[in-house]
């Protein structure tokens, strides 16, 4: 996030696009209805119905996949009508022009068109944007996980610069990450083209610096992504894999293929805290602590690094992952791991990220600190980009629209999104382990529009087979008026309907994200021959 | 005031495991179990609020799924090994494809459930030990 959660609440309006906020950032959904409360205009841009499509100003149920050419519509009437900040743009900004050229054919009535949205929405939105005092972009994976996915980042950074809303409170471009520490471990490089602060690889100072630090040389061109790890072990030209908490198996799309993939790989490592479909793949699996019994820092979507505390033992053998890697790199003979506790490795970290060099344990506290975070002195940062950009002037970087790559047609005519739902979380290691979680939603279903289950023959509460050109699962259907006609929507927990078999692995040519929010599918009553109808046969049916 | 002469029970201050909001909350621990939940009112962002999820976060702490031992699975067959002979395997299967095909051939997944101690820790030995910058996490998920 440019800004702060705490901001939200003094926003004048708020663009939320592609969040299901209530459901999967609840207490951040508290500061926006606050807003809203306090006057703040809220337009949504979904095409899903959400709770907060009940206090919104606008709701814009677009058709999936085209945010771009909505909001490169916006951007045109607000040049055109001339409400954009002439002051701001010329400050702080360069690219205006090529950003104005690039919007030549991005009329109102084209975006209808592509969007499904009437012109007349389109323009109000742009108005009321362009009108706000401080708006304030909010975001998730319904925006990004598009074949279009940093374009729509781009378009976003594009509208709040236009209309001058970058670098003051309550404003900027703040995307909700949906794990605990997706910000932190971006932060500290887990990434196969950066470093530790976002030093790209390729880059020869940044990585000598490294090197120096690390005495040792480090491979200068960019590594693969996860997807692209997939696609070499199904080649067989990926050998040794480390997979450290996550169940693959379940949160990459087209899981028949990450089963292959994995079981094609020589030996297969998975650290994690519970028995998952993916350490069931593994050569070794190693037991490791869960938060609540180990210390470390988790970095909050906010930039706010935070304190873990260590409540209690882990189970049998398990140990925290910083104590595995401590001991396996002392096994292995590898220098530079001598670290007793977190506080520690900590204690390096602030050494190579400058955004985290002022920050220590004592002054994280139970408050935490707001990264970038230069000196001991510093009091950490409660929105970006105040007086200028990381890279001096903020570029317009124009965008071209492009559909999603596989759309609906004769043979598979519903657009199907998957997403999560407010009890359960992602592959549901914990929450589908946690009772009273699990009592709320023990079920996996489908939403259907209601005149399209008419269309279909299908009832509420009928066990449906939901079909793509990958796979296909069994599940309950849902009747409601959440989804769009012509939309399906399965949420991706459930291990014994995996959504995952369904979704396609389109990557956003960029940064490689799959498009999990576009796929083509089909619905049909009741069981068909060979899909699997229980539990605990997941692995077995391949 | 609990006295606490008589009752084993203390606070925890940390952060919720869950979505990226990074609220606040207390575990509360009684004879080494945590039995609780408290959000924390003074946290600068969640001021004291906790989602379904945030307040049932200890439930899965004590779930029989929990794995507990190492495992090591050979030819279809399962059976726990110590954590010593765990990591010693991994190490020699990890030298031995690194020898054979090289650092290209190793790839390494890390997490956003994780800590940014851990993070960077795997990263670092991703990189300075297997020499590759196959290292990646579902930041795309």
């Amino acid at each position: 996030m440019t800004n702060s959660i705490g901001e939200i609440s003094r926003a004048s309006l708020l663009l939320v696009v592609g969040s299901n906020t209530t459901e999967n950032h609840t207490v951040i959904s508290g500061k926006i209805i606050e807003a809203v409360r306090n006057g703040a205009e809220l337009i949504i841009i979904d095409p899903r119905k959400i709770q907060l499509s009940q206090i919104s100003s606008m709701h814009l149920r677009n058709k999936p996949g085209t945010d771009v050419a909505l909001l490169c519509a916006m951007m045109k009437l607000i040049i055109d009508e001339k409400l954009h900040d002439e002051n701001f743009i010329g400050e702080r900004t360069e690219g205006f022009e090529e950003l104005k050229a690039s919007l030549g054919n991005c009329t109102s009535a084209w975006a209808s068109e592509v969007s499904g949205i009437p012109v007349s929405e389109i323009e109000k939105a742009a108005r009321l944007f362009a009108g706000a005092e401080n708006a304030s972009i909010i975001y998730c994976l319904g925006a990004t996980e598009h074949v279009s996915g940093t374009d729509i980042v781009r378009t976003l950074a594009n509208l709040s610069m236009l209309t001058g809303n970058v670098g003051k409170p309550s404003s900027g471009v703040n995307p909700l990450r949906g794990q605990n520490n997706v910000q932190g471990a971006c932060d500290m490089g887990a990434l196969p083209n950066s470093l530790p602060g976002y030093v790209n690889v390729s880059d020869d100072e940044g990585r000598k610096e490294f090197e120096d630090l690390w005495g040792i040389k480090i491979p200068e061109s960019p590594g693969l992504t996860v997807p692209e790890m997939i696609e070499q072990a199904l080649a067989g030209r990926m050998h040794f894999m480390f997979i450290m908490g996550e169940n693959t198996v379940l949160s990459e799309p087209n899981s028949q293929k990450v089963i292959e993939a994995l079981k094609n790989i020589e030996f297969l490592v998975v650290e994690d805290i519970m028995k998952t479909d993916t350490t069931d793949l593994a050569d070794i699996a190693i037991p490791a602590a869960c938060w609540a019994e180990k210390e470390g820092t988790f970095t909050s979507t906010e930039r706010r690094v935070q304190h873990v505390g260590k409540a209690v033992e882990p189970p049998g053998d398990a140990k925290s992952d910083l104590e595995i890697l401590v001991r396996l790199a002392g096994i292995a003979g590898a220098e530079g791991f001598d670290f007793k506790n977190s506080r520690e490795v900590f204690s390096e970290i602030t050494k190579v990220v400058p955004a985290y060099a002022g920050i220590n344990y004592e002054r994280i506290g139970t408050k935490g600190i707001q990264w970038p975070c230069s000196s001991p002195e510093h009091e950490g940062t409660v929105f970006l980009h105040e007086k200028k950009f990381t890279r001096g002037k903020g570029r317009f970087q124009p965008v071209k629209y492009r559909p999603p790559a596989e759309v609906p047609d004769n043979e598979f005519p519903y657009v199907l999104m998957t997403g999560r739902n407010a009890f359960q979380y992602h592959t549901g290691t914990m929450t589908r382990n946690s009772p009273s979680l699990e009592r709320e939603a023990m079920y996996p279903y489908v939403e259907i529009n209601p005149s399209d289950a008419q269309k279909e023959s299908v009832k509420g509460g009928d066990m449906v087979t939901i079909s793509t050109r990958r796979g296909q699962i069994r599940l309950r259907a849902r009747v409601t008026d959440a989804v769009c006609e012509g939309q399906i929507f399965i949420p991706f927990h459930y291990r014994e309907a995996p959504a995952n078999i369904l979704t396609s692995e389109e990557l956003d040519p960029e940064v490689k994200i799959p498009e999990l929010k576009v796929c083509a599918a089909k619905i049909k009553r009741g069981q068909s021959r060979g899909v699997r109808s229980c539990n605990n046969t997941f692995l077995n049916s391949f | 005031m609990i006295d606490e002469e008589m009752v084993d029970y203390r606070t925890v201050p940390t952060v919720c495991p869950y979505c990226g909001a990074g609220c606040g909350m207390l575990l509360e621990v009684c004879s080494g179990e945590v039995i609780g939940v408290l959000p924390m009112k003074g946290h600068p962002s969640s001021k004291g609020s906790l989602c379904a999820k945030g307040w049932s976060s200890p439930e899965f702490l004590k779930s029989s799924n929990r794995l507990a031992k190492a495992i090591l699975r050979e030819e279809g067959e399962e059976k726990e090994v110590s954590l010593e002979s765990a990591l010693g395997l991994v190490v020699e299967n990890l030298n031995r494809v690194l020898e054979k095909y090289g650092p290209e051939a190793v790839g390494f997944i890390s997490s956003a459930r994780c800590t940014n101690e851990e993070n960077y820790l795997l990263e670092k030995f991703a990189r300075t030990f297997a020499k590759t910058n196959n290292i990646d996490h579902c930041a795309r998920l």
